[in-house]
């Protein structure tokens, strides 16, 4: 439950007083040290944000434009039919329906993997409980390319090879981090609220699904937020197992395009804008769930 | 997913019976998948590291040469661990050092702090391949926008990615770039210090740092640690930055354990060898883990009362 209520005062934003400085001694020596705290932050916050404006207006440019010294930061004219050809020389329209099928099948893997998972380890009594616990979250140590090798040779024998089936498959079988993160949620519903349901005979899978579930919808949210933009990302499993153009994701699309037109940075800048919109407006519009996650599974391990 | 039946029908079971029944049968989904994607490809990976295998026909046993030929003889495996530990070295102290000072930034007082998080947030949640093509144009030597504004303070065009130098440290700021996450995370945690450890170091009359130093680190080592060990385990396994920026160059100073994995089993098709670099490579990770594990009583302050269970 603390986690809860620490994790509401992060995401609401609210500051507690600054325990440093009494208020009455907020002198000018505090003064200054807060303006020297906003240049900072502001300076900062311009060197992270720069890069992902500069995309935006270099997508706009003329190949002319682009290689023009000293740098302008702005086109002199808008050239947004850069955007309509990424649409109409490029499979752009394929590469998005592929990764939108791999995310959607993704996502929907992670919830339905972790939370049976965590289901277990949250509200069960079993022998080797613990044991099994920490040999999940010891699999967190392990480098992808230890198992990557014998597991490509598997899924090549039984023909997975050019298909989502090697990166779809495993989606189902709970990621670690997914899947503490729901424990801890699981945990922290109340023993009565489940005696209440026993009582009214239910059995563990109708507790799990009427109750526990609809209980845990932030969870839930967090975990399909994150699964989401992995699975968006994703570009190290497609490049192990895909090979034709026609199964391409957009990660791997954009990688096909550079190859091609590995000095139009106009282009391949308003590529790299379309891919990353989504994640972006993901994140404006769950912002909340984004920290919860990250709060939770940072700070708690 | 027949545990209704299962936990209601059979009577004569104690309760505590069914219960660890129950259990068992919700978890062992997690466990099929990690027989199946963990377990067995990890006895297999450590077989095929003892053979010659390259794809086709049955693996030949060759018992420990993979290991002595990349121990003794292999000079691309000592550079890429240098490569690896370079970054490492470089990578992780930064990147603690700016998400933790960010954190302490926004601590205060100060009007606007969500939007700042917000963009510094943003970033970390990007990643892949247009990421990195925005970022190979940001590092372009007469074009990039790096360069242009370094310009402003006297600072002549470095040429990031085609420099043996500066390869390794600007794969290093693209990391840094996603930073934000753990101020999020130290955020949350500084919030958590109980203020009235900060009235009491006020009224011993500790100045900022002192407070710094005997207040806020030490209730921030837990959280310190677990940033630092995932990190670690992190920073062992970069492989998409160095695959499109610079794939290895120039002259293989970008040229990363996991890149040289992924050549030796997907271009060159050894898959012995790589089997067995990447089990060195797993073995180098899991002895680093260890050794920061065992420093952390040294430094890592769990209080006077520990959490309940990890």
């Amino acid at each position: 439950m603390s986690i809860l209520t620490e994790v509401t005062r992060v995401t609401e934003g609210a500051t507690r007083p600054a325990p440093l400085m009494a208020r009455k001694r907020r002198n000018a020596r505090s003064n200054a040290s807060r303006a020297l705290s906003y240049a900072a932050l502001t300076i900062g916050a311009i060197a992270f944000i720069g890069p992902l404006l500069w995309m935006v207006t270099t997508s706009l440019k003329t190949k002319g434009e682009i290689f023009t010294y000293p740098v302008t930061l702005l086109p002199a004219n808008p050239q947004w039919q850069n955007y309509v050809e990424l649409f109409t020389e490029q499979p752009f329209l394929l590469y998005i329906g592929n990764t939108l099928m791999y995310t959607v099948i993704g996502v929907f893997g992670s919830l339905v993997g972790s939370t049976c998972a965590a289901y277990a380890f949250a509200r069960f009594r079993f022998r080797l409980r613990g044991p099994a616990f920490a040999v999940m979250m010891a699999t967190v140590m392990i480098p992808s390319w230890v198992t990557l090798i014998p597991a490509y040779i598997m899924f090549s024998r039984i023909g997975w090879l050019d298909t989502y089936l090697p990166l779809l498959v495993p989606a189902f079988f709970a990621a670690p981090v997914n899947t503490f993160l729901l424990r801890q949620f699981f945990r922290s519903i109340p023993k009565e609220i489940e005696e209440a349901a026993r009582i009214d005979g239910a059995g563990n899978l109708r507790f799990f699904l009427t109750i526990l579930l609809p209980l845990s919808k932030s969870a839930l949210l967090v975990i399909a937020i994150f699964s989401f933009v992995f699975y968006w990302n994703d570009f190290m499993g497609p490049l192990i197992y895909l090979s034709s153009q026609e199964q391409f994701p957009i990660q791997l699309g954009i990688l096909n395009f550079v190859g091609e037109n590995s000095q139009d940075y106009a282009l391949m800048m308003a590529g790299a804008t379309v891919a990353i919109l989504p994640c972006v407006v993901l994140f404006f519009i769950a912002q909340r769930w984004f920290i919860q996650g990250i709060v939770i599974t940072g700070v708690k391990g | 997913m027949v545990s209704v039946t299962n936990t209601r029908s059979k009577s004569g079971l104690s309760l505590r019976k069914r219960e660890a029944r129950a259990g068992l049968l919700w978890v062992q989904w997690w466990f099929v998948g990690f027989l199946l994607f963990t377990l067995i490809p990890i006895v297999a990976a450590i077989y095929l590291s003892f053979t010659d295998w390259q794809g086709v026909g049955d693996p030949g046993w060759i018992g420990v040469e993979n290991y002595v030929e990349i121990l003794t003889k292999d000079p691309l495996f000592w550079q890429s661990l240098k490569v690896t530990a370079l970054y490492t070295v470089l990578a992780v102290p930064a990147g603690l050092v700016l998400g933790f000072g960010l954190a302490v930034l926004m601590n205060q007082q100060l009007r606007g702090v969500t939007v700042y998080r917000t963009l510094y947030y943003l970033p970390s949640i990007l990643s892949g391949v247009p990421v990195l093509i925005l970022w190979s144009f940001v590092f372009n030597r007469d074009f990039g926008i790096l360069n242009w504004m370094l310009g402003f303070i006297g600072v002549d065009p470095i040429p990031w990615l085609n420099s043996s130098v500066w390869v390794v440290p600007a794969i290093v700021l693209t990391t840094l770039w996603g930073v934000g996450g753990s101020v999020i995370i130290y955020l949350a945690g500084l919030q958590g210090v109980p203020t009235e450890l900060y009235e009491v170091a006020r009224l011993d009359g500790a100045g900022w740092w002192r407070t710094l130093f005997t207040v806020t680190l030490p209730m921030m080592s837990p959280v310190l640690f677990f940033q630092l060990v995932l990190a670690l385990i992190g920073s062992f396994q970069v492989f998409a930055q160095a695959y499109i920026l610079t794939n290895g160059g120039p002259n293989y100073a970008s040229y990363f354990i996991s890149l040289y994995i992924y050549n030796e089993a997907f271009v060159g098709l050894r898959l012995g060898y790589a089997s067995a670099l990447a089990v060195l490579l797993f073995l180098l990770i899991l002895f680093v883990t260890a050794i920061v594990f065992g420093t952390a009583r040294f430094w890592v302050y769990y209080g006077d009362t520990l959490e309940s269970e990890k």
